[in-house]
């Protein structure tokens, strides 16, 4: 992937993660969060992992988040009036940014053995499918387990009569 | 390299015009189609006056020069409280995913000019077919934001129901595809039409719909949910909710509703013919001509066959699209609790079970 295209796609994605945290309407902030999770998918097709990016569009743009605003719509969450003191919120998020930026640059300093680049072929839904259903069969098995006692723990929580 | 560029740029001004001339044109049919289901006579009244004479083209003129003119014109109203930025999003998040699925859909095998072989396909993805289902979920956005963004109750409602069925049925409508995926081997579209280039005992064509049936009604019918029409029309339920999530909307903005409407259609007929009806497979023609059931070979030049497939593929899609109209002007609307019970309780366990059947059918024949 070119340096150009990497800046152009990261403007994007900052740009409109900011955008969830600084509008004020939860619609609006749902719709940024949307619009970063398919830049993302954008940048994952530049980075050869086609499946993962189209998948990512397919779960989290087109289910996830319709749910997220389908329940922000129901609730009828309306814009928020309250003006959050300022100094308070910058100092958490300094303080947030700070430790992160040193967190980063602490992994760059450390780095040992940088990885070789993408094998051909890397990314298609053959080379996933085989990761997955061959060599990482039974991770593969207990997450959808996992899953699955999620579910049906959500269904038994959301059917609890209340008292 | 220009060639290429400009090979699949001339490939998809091609399939996009195509596609929004035939959902102007699926407009007439509708609109005559439905005249004839009901016993009426239907658009013949607005037509050009020449030499004493009113030129209407069987209301031709009506709906594909009249109507979008109006359309066009129309005063753009946006009423009062509307989150302005969003509302006027909300048409365009709708039209784009629609007119950009028909990119992966092959409406032909090869054209050979020279010694060139040009794919008849505009975008050759290696995820295939997922692609068309991610831009169908995104389709949903458009529904919701323009529900939400009118300020509206009734287009709220409209964009609420809206979200809850598409995602409902684009449940059942993946798993079909999936068995599809399963009996073929591949997600790529242009492979699955070239598979259904066998025969079943010499002479029968060996079409998706000959050995999924069922999958083909959970796709057909979970599209026809997905495309919002009648009797899954619900986010617009007009005796109800006025015009559901797009009553605020005039103007072209209104129109680019409307025709989404018709894409959708399209899409869903293209995907359709192309899963289930061999794409763009005429019966027992190949790359050099008519392998004729009794071992006669017609040859061809490469040229006629590839205009025979495309003309196929044209024919399919025009017959789903025309039947996809029948229904809507057939049955009546569900109510929500129906719509709902049919998508969870009905289509999705009988996908899954097919799925599952699948799965194990291919199997056996594969160590067979």
């Amino acid at each position: 992937m070119s340096l150009g295209v990497f800046v152009v796609l990261a403007l994007f994605i900052l740009g409109s993660a900011l955008g969830v945290i600084l509008a004020r309407n939860p619609v609006r902030s749902a719709m940024c969060l949307v619009m970063t999770l398919f830049f993302l998918a954008v940048l994952y097709l530049f980075l050869d992992a086609h499946m993962v990016g189209t998948l990512q569009v397919i779960v989290y743009t087109g289910a996830i988040m319709v749910l997220f605003l389908f329940v922000i719509m129901l609730l009828n969450l309306q814009t928020d009036p309250e003006e959050s003191s300022a100094t308070t919120t910058l100092s958490a998020a300094g303080g947030l940014c700070a430790l992160f930026v040193g967190l980063l640059m602490y992994l760059v300093g450390n780095v040992e053995n940088v990885p070789e680049p993408a094998r051909d072929g890397f990314g298609s839904i053959q080379s996933v499918a085989e990761a997955l259903f061959l060599r990482l069969m039974l991770p593969f098995e207990i997450t959808s387990v996992l899953m699955l006692v999620a579910i049906i723990g959500a269904v038994v929580l959301a059917k609890r009569k209340i008292q | 390299m220009w060639i290429e560029i400009g090979i699949a740029a001339i490939k998809s001004l091609v399939v996009l015009l195509m596609v929004l001339q035939l959902a102007g044109a699926l407009g007439w049919v509708e609109r005559k189609g439905s005249a004839l289901i009901q016993d009426r006579i239907g658009a013949n009244r607005a037509g050009i006056p020449l030499f004493g004479t009113n030129i209407t083209l069987q209301g031709l003129i009506n709906t594909l020069m009249a109507d979008p003119l109006k359309m066009l014109t129309k005063e753009d109203v946006v009423p009062h409280g509307v989150d302005r930025l969003l509302h006027t999003l909300a048409p365009l998040v709708t039209l784009f995913p629609a007119l950009v699925t028909f990119a992966i859909i092959p409406f032909g095998d090869v054209l050979v000019v020279g010694d060139r072989e040009i794919n008849l396909q505009v975008a050759r993805l290696d995820v295939g077919i997922l692609y068309a289902l991610a831009m169908v979920s995104l389709g949903v956005y458009g529904v919701v934001l323009g529900g939400w963004a009118s300020n509206n109750r009734w287009s709220l409602l409209g964009g609420i129901r809206g979200s809850a069925q598409m995602i409902s049925y684009e449940v059942a409508m993946g798993l079909a595809v999936v068995s599809m995926i399963l009996l073929y081997g591949t997600v790529d579209l242009q492979t699955m039409a070239h598979e259904q280039g066998h025969l079943i005992g010499g002479w029968l064509p060996g079409w998706g719909i000959l050995y999924q049936p069922l999958a083909f009604v959970i796709f057909l019918t979970a599209g026809i949910a997905e495309s919002k029409r009648v009797p899954f029309d619900l986010p617009e339920s007009e005796s109800e909710l006025v015009s559901g999530f797009f009553t605020e909307y005039s103007g072209s903005k209104h129109m680019m509703f409307f025709m989404t409407d018709f894409i959708e259609v399209i899409i869903v007929a293209g995907l359709g013919a192309t899963l289930f009806f061999g794409g763009w497979q005429v019966p027992w023609l190949y790359r050099d001509g008519f392998h004729l059931p009794g071992g006669t070979l017609i040859e061809l030049p490469n040229l006629v066959v590839a205009l025979l497939q495309v003309a196929s593929f044209t024919i399919k899609v025009l017959v789903l699209c025309w039947f996809q109209i029948m229904v809507r002007w057939t049955l009546p609307r569900f109510r929500y609790d129906q719509l709902m019970n049919l998508g969870w309780k009905g289509m999705l366990p009988l996908a899954l079970a097919n799925v599952v059947v699948t799965a194990i059918a291919v199997l056996l024949v594969q160590d067979a």
